[in-house]
């Protein structure tokens, strides 16, 4: 028989558990990573569950139902499992089944079947319901069982929450190999695309703006590990905030028309909801929009449209406290905006092009801001999660449930990190030894965790001779290269410009990030080096922080070598 | 391996590099930083695998390593919780002009100085306590008024707007000035005054009231400060709600009306009740007195510098020309005194010389003017004689006397004019006279 020559390959999945929506994501065998629908034909699936008569809906057909039967729908669950009721903020659960007080922690008191009166159903059989829905539709697209899976939560997400993730899925049949942070995921599904076994160290900033909250992390990238610096949550911020703004501009338009107010009656304000959510995702895509409700309210139809513009000023204030947290983020990692060199907008609401466009004025130039209206090659910001979840599945699909135990362990993810950048310092640039200019080249940035090593080439020198290499901390600092106003001869040279470009430009300072030498550790020196000989340097860290240089010139014996012993931890 | 290719190179050694070998160790690297690698993705699962095998994972190692690591996620920090007045639960959300915002959302002890993370946090911290589904779930009554008190709070702290405008009529935020009479520590007294008003300033830094070791110039510069004091202050929160049905348009235009004289009013009463918190400060003042004080001393001290200099001065010129006089006279008695001495030296050189020429007179005398026995003629007497006197008018003094005293004692003729002869010789010798003058003495 084949199948005993060939262990059977297993079957695993990215699961993205959002309060909002939930993604699943499978690894193809060419490794890229495919977010796909269910049988309603949905990628983002709502995290909702609906009792109606005998059945239970899920997803898109559950979440309709939150104008009908908001009492048998139960919606915004996740971040209740593992917490006590009084930690719980059931706002978002309003439109939907209350959350109650129960032993376990919080529950949802719903009508199962017609006539069988409530039944208590705990978040955690909420969860367990939603992942095997899910499970469901993955086995159905993948026409068989499902093995394993890797779901993602928010960074906030306590041990214990995640504990009781890990039990939900499986008292459903789904069994969880890893339960990773959200930004993480978001990062290596970006990280997946970049076809090098060598990933350039990167600060990169993940802002989550799902449905209800908005999260933002900061995360070194070094040698293709990632370390959180920093994380900052905002659980009043999410793509419900802008639906608001639609709802209360259409409900003041329609009270004009018709004195009444949609909002005070559920279900209009339900039916509201669910249209301005849809004319809300239109307007990411094009400038203007229609909106149309049938019986809004007291049997009045209302239909009406809103361009982009409109929407922007509506929804400024929330925009504005998105730029705030990405800016608080930053601040908490102890770093400048000039010091991240990449943004990744995660999330569904990330699709909106003022957020992405806000964010992107605030980062120099330099720093790229993934979002769909920022970037064209940028991955669908909701599916972030879930293809990370789905690259590091297939990556452990394998592994035993002992080994990736072990491999998360803190005995093993805690590790050192360098507090400072090391490098050497290099010779200025011929006939410039400007400020503006770098005056060390980096071996290893800040925040690495050691062990680790890099080595470079420099090219030779244009006389010979001795060389020295010192080795040093290094710091970054700004410089001011905004260039000095050009002052208008006769007005000849400029007469295409604008007077209003100028005006604009006024107080615009360009600054420059460039490496310092902070302290010096140790010089070496490569004797009688001939000229124009490249010369090669590797700097290594143990982990016990000793640092070794090896220096040589490149096709030849000469070179020198050198020990820092490490200071204890 | 990856090796990156440059453009850089590197400075060359400078000629002056000395050190033992070819390395030279200055310092160590900085102390590390303990953090969690996340365990995701292929280089992750690398390193795990490579530490594994060097590392064992004991409870202990796991309760070790996971202290060690810097927390990234935020501990709520407890600062912002205060117990919730019962009367506030029961405030009516409609009278939301009135209410403590600051206190709905258990910030009262920050007030202005609340940050927007701080109202955040504390918002959510009331909302998870008071929303009222939670109330009604468990089995309350369904009243959602302080809920709604809570949201308002929110809504007005974290519009800028708004927030200025509460900001600007939250007297729960001011700290009355002290009456003029207050005996209290005036430091105490309107340093908290003065930094609560701050808050309204447009010009930031605002100086302090600051305390006894406060310069002249920094206490000058704050009344300045404080008299020119450009204030944000705005009385719109205290407006009387305008009507907003459009039959009404006389009616509303009269409220818009008043309402804009009311804030004028409420602006100049400010400005007026600023300047005179001022005016008391600044009579309170005990510094300027203390200012005025050591002026007054310290011109004081100049004069009575002055004074003792001029003095010093006047003393000195006198005692020189005391000393100049007191020289002076010294001399001339020195002078009249060494002329007495040279003319009593002369006198007596004089006398010596006449004593001495009688000697020599006598001498000749004495030997018979050198004509044996008997009486010598006249003639022999007036040459020996006429001899002798030359001899006198030609001696200087010394010689006279040395003559003189070689005669003392003699008798014998010849041996008296032997010394005459001795004095002729040497005066011959000297040149001062020739042997044909004398015509016995030779
Ligand atoms: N094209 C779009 N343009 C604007 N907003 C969008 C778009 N697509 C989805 N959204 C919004 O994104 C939000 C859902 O985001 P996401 O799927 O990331 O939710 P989630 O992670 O489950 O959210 P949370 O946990 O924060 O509630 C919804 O508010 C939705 O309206
Ligand atoms: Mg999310």
């Amino acid at each position: 028989m084949s199948d005993t020559e060939e262990p059977q390959q297993k079957t695993v999945i990215g699961i993205s558990y959002g309060n909002s929506n939930s993604s699943i994501a499978f690894t193809g065998p060419d490794g890229k990573a495919e977010v796909f629908a269910n049988e309603e034909g949905d990628r983002q699936i709502p995290s909702v569950l609906s009792y109606v008569g005998d059945e239970e809906y899920h997803g898109a057909q559950a979440k309709s139902h939150l104008v009908r039967n908001p009492k048998t729908t139960i919606a915004y669950f996740r971040d209740f499992l593992g917490k006590s009721f009084a930690d719980i903020d059931p706002t978002n659960a309003h439109a939907s089944a209350h959350p109650i007080q129960h032993d376990s922690g919080v529950a949802f008191s719903v009508e199962e079947k017609a006539e069988s009166g409530l039944s208590t159903l705990t978040v955690s059989e909420i969860t367990t319901r939603h992942l095997r829905r899910l499970q469901e539709s993955a086995a159905d697209f993948m026409g068989k069982p499902i093995d394993g899976c890797v779901i993602t939560v928010p960074t906030d997400f306590s041990e214990s929450q995640r504990k009781l993730l890990v039990e939900a899925s499986k008292a459903g049949g789904l069994e969880v190999l890893q339960i990773i942070n959200e930004p993480v995921a978001a990062l290596l599904a970006y990280a997946a695309r970049e076809e090098t076994s060598h990933p350039a160290d990167k600060t990169i900033l993940v802002v989550d703006i799902g449905g209800t909250r908005t999260d933002a992390a900061v995360v070194a990238s070094r040698g293709g590990m990632y370390t959180l610096l920093a994380t900052q949550h905002d659980y009043e911020l999410g793509g419900r905030q802008f639906d608001d703004a639609l709802i209360d501009h259409f409900s003041k338009e329609f009270i004009k028309k018709h004195k009444t107010d949609p909002r005070s009656n559920e279900r209009s304000l339900a039916k509201l909801r669910l249209e301005c959510e849809n004319t809300k995702k239109t307007l990411s895509l094009s400038t203007s929009s229609q909106i149309s409700v049938e019986s809004l309210a007291d049997g009045i139809d209302f239909s009406s449209s809103v361009n982009r513009l409109r929407f922007d000023m509506l929804t400024k204030k929330s925009v504005d406290q998105i730029v705030a947290l990405v800016e608080s983020v930053v601040k908490k990692a102890e770093l400048d905006l000039m010091d991240i060199n990449e943004v990744i907008l995660a999330g569904g609401s990330s699709h909106t092009p003022k957020i992405a466009s806000r964010i992107n004025q605030i980062f120099p130039a330099s720093t790229v801001v993934q979002a769909p209206s920022t970037m064209p090659t940028a991955l669908n910001p909701a599916e972030l999660c879930a293809r990370g979840a789905a690259i590091q599945a297939s990556l452990i699909a394998e592994f035993e449930a002992e080994d990736i135990e072990q491999s998360t362990h803190p005995a093993v993810t805690v590790t050192p990190h360098l507090a400072k950048s090391l490098g050497v310092v290099i010779a200025a640039p011929e006939g410039d030894a400007g400020k503006a200019e770098d005056k060390v080249y980096v071996f290893l940035e800040s925040e690495t965790a050691v062990p680790a090593r890099r080595t470079a080439t420099f090219v030779g020198s244009k006389t010979g001779g001795d060389i020295l290499i010192k080795i040093v901390e290094a710091k970054r600092e700004s410089v001011d290269v905004t260039p000095p106003k050009e002052e208008k001869v006769n007005g000849v040279d400029d007469e295409d410009e604008d007077d209003d470009d100028d005006d604009d430009e006024e107080d615009i300072k360009i600054f420059k990030r460039v490496t310092e030498v902070e302290r010096v550790l140790a010089e070496a020196l490569l004797k009688d080096v001939k000229k124009g000989a490249k010369i090669e340097v590797m700097l290594n860290v143990a982990g016990d922080l000793t640092l070794t240089l090896t220096a040589r010139v490149v096709g030849s014996q000469g070179g020198v070598r050198g020990t820092i012993p490490g200071s204890a931890l | 391996m990856n090796v990156v290719a440059t453009s850089h190179s590197l400075p060359p050694a400078e000629p002056e590099w000395v050190h033992e070998g070819s390395f030279h160790i200055l310092e160590q690297l900085s102390k590390p930083v303990h953090r969690n690698l996340e365990p995701v993705g292929p280089h992750y699962l690398a390193h795990a695998r490579r530490k594994r095998h060097h590392r064992t994972f004991s409870e202990d190692d796991r309760i070790v390593a996971a202290q060690q690591a810097k927390n990234v996620e935020d501990a709520d920090s407890g600062e912002i919780s205060e117990p919730e007045d019962p009367l506030l639960l029961q405030r009516d959300p409609k009278d939301w002009k009135n209410q403590d915002h600051y206190a709905v959302l258990g910030l009262s002890k920050y007030r202005w100085k609340a940050t927007d993370e701080q109202i955040k946090k504390a918002h959510r911290r009331k909302v998870l306590k008071h929303h009222p589904d939670k109330k009604a779930a468990a089995g309350g009554v369904d009243d959602d008024n302080f809920f709604k008190c809570i949201q308002k709070a929110m809504e007005i702290l974290t519009d800028p707007i708004k927030r200025r405008q509460y900001d600007s009529v939250d007297e729960s935020a001011d700290i009355d000035p002290p009456s003029r009479k207050s005996k209290a520590n005036i430091y105490k007294l309107w340093n908290p005054v003065f930094d609560s008003e701050a808050r309204f300033s447009k010009k930031k830094p605002v100086p302090r009231f600051g305390d006894d070791k406060s310069t002249k110039v920094e206490v000058e510069e704050f009344y300045n400060f404080w008299y020119n004091f450009d204030s944000w202050r705005t009385f719109e929160y205290l407006d009387e709600d305008v009507p907003d049905d459009n039959e009404n348009r006389d009616q509303k235009r009269h409220v818009e009306r008043k309402n804009k004289a009311a804030r004028a009013k409420r602006k100049t009463e400010d400005t007026a009740r600023l300047r005179k918190a001022v005016d008391d400060a600044l009579a309170m003042d005990v510094r300027l007195q203390k200012f005025r004080k050591e002026e007054r001393l310290q011109k004081d001290a100049k004069k009575i510098a002055r004074e003792a200099e001029e003095k010093r001065l006047a003393d000195e010129a006198k005692k020189k020309a005391e000393d100049e006089a007191k020289r002076k006279e010294e001399e001339e008695t020195a002078l009249k005194a060494s002329k007495a001495d040279a003319k009593k030296a002369k006198e007596a050189a004089k006398n010596a010389a006449k004593k001495n020429k009688r000697v020599l007179r006598k001498g000749a005398e004495d030997a018979n003017y050198f004509h044996g026995e008997g009486s010598a003629p006249s003639d022999v007497i007036t040459n020996v004689l006429a001899d002798v006197e030359l001899l006198i008018t030609k001696l200087d003094n010394e010689e006279l006397d040395s003559l003189a005293k070689r005669l003392a004692g003699l008798k014998v003729g010849e041996e008296i004019k032997a010394v005459l002869v001795d004095g002729v010789h040497s005066i011959v010798s000297k040149g001062s006279s020739k042997d044909g003058d004398f015509k016995v003495l030779k």
